[in-house]
């Protein structure tokens, strides 16, 4: 359950109004009550119109998301945590340490002041529990029926330790696939709230910020850390492919290696989906230097995060471009790219 | 987990294809009716595990796939009415009309909703009393009881703004004309597990004796496959014909007769246009007379709708058996999941999606 650290500051209106989008006194009641006491940092707290940082010397990641995902509250988080996470974990992909996040707001108007809150203090505990601040932002807000409630912009911005080499081209034959956990928690979430399916589920998006994971595997293989990506909407078939290809390579996935919790199984057996192809937000895919590929397991084992890591695959030479998959009964297929939607939008 | 593992056991996977190969003395052309089955040869990579002798056709039974352009056309014409809410299950929405498909429909403002029920199509009729809400009915015996159930509840309830437009398939009368083709060279049958469960399996005994043909009913995971398929070969390599019952899990001789009655309620027998195969006497169910105020067809004026196929898909191949998806010249190039040129390029249950998500010549081990 989200915990409100604050509760709803006093206001004259009930919803957001166009007059909150407008620039003038609303907006700023808006940002005085709503944004400050949640995000305020010095940097924030200047109300500048951007931010300035000093920065020292090396590489610096830079990662933006939109997130449109209805609905807004889901077991396991919410459209405001799911804005932090999304951009921290795209970050940590480029193996950066997370530094600042700017966060940019669309709201639908009609909509309750209350849910704003709530998203903006689920935001607020995301971005401390990894250590940054939202340093600039903006809000806009569109006529009743022109957006969905709240849509939610965040860019992250990170420093890359100077010897990580993280890149999709970087697969080679050899190599190992891991994956951090059970596949397709959180789309098969988001679908079992969706109107019109009545399937009742205990399952919970496995939204989660990765970062400290992506360090800690940094750390004990450094360089022999080839590709990482976060499999988000299309999932790990849409994923892969995008590496296989990018690398000019093969990758050979075993099935019965690849954790999925039953409920999932069985959600997607009844609903005709392959969770291949369903969203994750709070696991990696990392490929890796064979030798490296036990104590890289066995460290993402040790994380609460990547308790069920295991290690689905291979890098091939054979069929670059390609991925390919041994069944549960011993045959080979391939796993294609996911063409059109698969679900209704998911993330 | 439960009913799916047991099924997909690797080692009586192997069991069966040994055993297969032990069995198989010559060529077979056997065809699996259903498209759900197609889809599991090839997502398990069943084919590839047979013996080279033994050739699997893939039949027709894809209920998207065989939706005639026509009942297509008119689908897409009743959903840009005005006041319309078009209810479909989610697989028709990609599929090609003459002119444009749901889902682009649906994107241009014309209110289209996937249900994963015609039961919710019915809810949406008593929540939305201002508007028409039509349900899109395809598929074989399998989902017409559904379907037939919704049409008879609006009748108690007295909904006057749910319709139906009927587009139901049989597969007897299919597997019918496929045999009566002069050039058919299908030997046996797997027939679709879940279309017996409703109907049962006598109305097949006639087919297998007329014909001299094993028909197998089987199921849907892995292993029914591949003891469907063991059955049929050793009925072919013992010169037997008849029905067998591989799916005996779920499908009895009689059927689901609850399910029957319902049927023969609220449908009756008509004859029906199959997508790229053309019309099959007495192959589809329409709404009987005293339903014919749900009739989307007639409510809507669409029923006299003239239509034009493309000439460069070969579904009606395809769906005969007569070729491979691969086979097609259109097959990935002018023809993929994303620009579909015909319905079995896009179904969950269609053959040429079922190649071009899982297939390819020849696997390399690495």
């Amino acid at each position: 359950m989200l915990n409100l650290q604050c509760p709803l500051p006093n206001s004259d209106y009930s919803t957001i109004l166009l007059a909150h989008g407008g620039g003038g006194r609303l907006t700023q009641t808006l940002i005085e009550q709503i944004f400050l006491p949640a995000f305020g940092n010095s940097t924030l707290n200047q109300l500048h119109d951007g931010a300035i940082l000093d920065l020292e010397k090396g590489r610096l990641a830079i990662s933006t998301d939109s997130f449109v995902i209805s609905p807004l509250f889901f077991p396991g988080g919410d459209i405001g945590s799911l804005a932090v996470h999304g951009t921290i974990n795209d970050l940590a992909m480029c193996g950066a340490k997370p530094i600042a996040l700017t966060a940019s707001f669309i709201l639908e108007e009609g909509l309750p002041i209350t849910d704003l809150w709530r998203i903006v203090q689920s935001m607020s505990q995301a971005a401390q529990k990894v250590g940054v601040s939202i340093i600039t932002g903006d809000t806009k807000v569109v006529e009743r029926g022109k957006g969905d409630k709240i849509f939610i912009n965040t860019t992250g911005l990170g420093r890359v330790p100077p010897t990580i080499q993280i890149a999709p081209k970087r697969a080679q034959p050899g190599d190992l696939v891991l994956i951090s956990g059970q596949i397709a928690n959180h789309g098969i979430t988001i679908l079992s709230l969706r109107e019109g399916l009545t399937f009742e589920t205990a399952l919970e998006s496995d939204s989660a910020p990765l970062h400290s994971l992506v360090a800690q595997i940094l750390a004990v293989a450094g360089e022999q850390i080839h590709v990482l990506r976060d499999p988000t909407r299309g999932g790990v078939a849409s994923a892969l492919n995008e590496i296989a290809q990018q690398a000019k390579v093969g990758i050979r996935l075993v099935e019965s290696a690849i954790p999925i919790h039953e409920e999932v199984r069985g959600a997607c057996e009844m609903l005709g989906l392959d969770p291949f192809y369903v969203a994750n937000e709070g696991k990696c895919l990392v490929i890796v230097a064979p030798e490296v590929a036990e104590i890289v397991l066995n460290t993402m084992r040790k994380d609460a995060l990547g308790k069920e890591a295991a290690i689905i695959g291979e890098v091939c030479a054979e069929m670059p471009g390609k991925v390919t998959l041994r069944s549960r009964i011993g045959g080979m297929r391939i796993v294609e790219m996911l063409s059109g939607e698969q679900l209704p939008r998911i993330c | 987990m439960r009913f799916i593992d047991e099924y997909r056991d690797e080692a009586a996977a192997q069991r069966l294809v040994t055993e297969i190969k032990r069995l198989s003395t010559r060529p077979w052309a056997i065809m699996e009716i259903c498209g759900g089955q197609t889809h599991t040869l090839l997502k398990f990579g069943i084919l590839d595990l047979l013996p080279k002798t033994l050739t699997l056709i893939h039949g027709p039974g894809c209920p998207v796939c065989v939706t005639s352009l026509k009942s297509l056309d008119q689908a897409l014409a009743i959903a840009q009415r005005p006041g319309v809410i078009f209810t479909s299950f989610g697989d028709m929405l990609r599929v090609p009309g003459s002119q444009t498909d749901l889902l682009k429909l649906k994107a241009q403002g014309y209110d289209i909703r996937i249900v994963y029920s015609p039961l919710d199509a019915l809810k949406l009729a008593q929540k939305n009393p201002d508007r028409e809400v039509v349900f899109f009915a395809v598929g074989f015996e399998t989902t017409a009881p559904a379907n037939a159930m919704t049409v008879w509840q609006a009748k108690q309830l007295g909904l006057s703004n749910f319709s139906l437009l009927c587009a139901h398939v049989l597969v007897p009368p299919a597997m019918q004309t496929i045999l009566a083709a002069d050039d058919c060279q299908i030997q046996g049958f797997l027939a679709a597990g879940h279309v017996c469960t409703v109907m049962g399996y006598w109305e097949y005994e006639a087919l297998a004796a007329n014909y001299q043909i094993p028909i197998v009913v089987t199921g849907f995971e892995p292993l029914d496959l591949l003891q469907g398929i063991y059955l049929t070969l050793k009925a072919l390599e013992e010169g037997r014909f008849g029905v067998e019952n591989q799916y005996g899990r779920v499908v009895s001789r009689a059927g689901n007769k609850a399910a029957q009655q319902m049927l023969q309620q609220v449908f009756t027998i008509c004859d029906r246009d199959w997508r790229g195969i053309g019309l099959i006497p007495q192959s589809g169910y329409g709404l009987k007379p005293e339903f014919a105020l749900f009739d989307a067809a007639k409510r809507f004026e669409v029923a006299d709708l003239s239509v034009q196929e493309s000439p460069l898909c070969l579904a009606g191949e395809v769906l005969q058996g007569k070729k491979k998806p691969s086979q097609c010249p259109a097959f990935g190039q002018l023809c993929t999941p994303t620009q579909p040129l015909g319905a079995p390029m896009v179904s969950s249950e269609g053959a040429c999606a079922a190649y071009f998500h899982y297939r390819s010549e020849g696997f390399p081990k690495c």
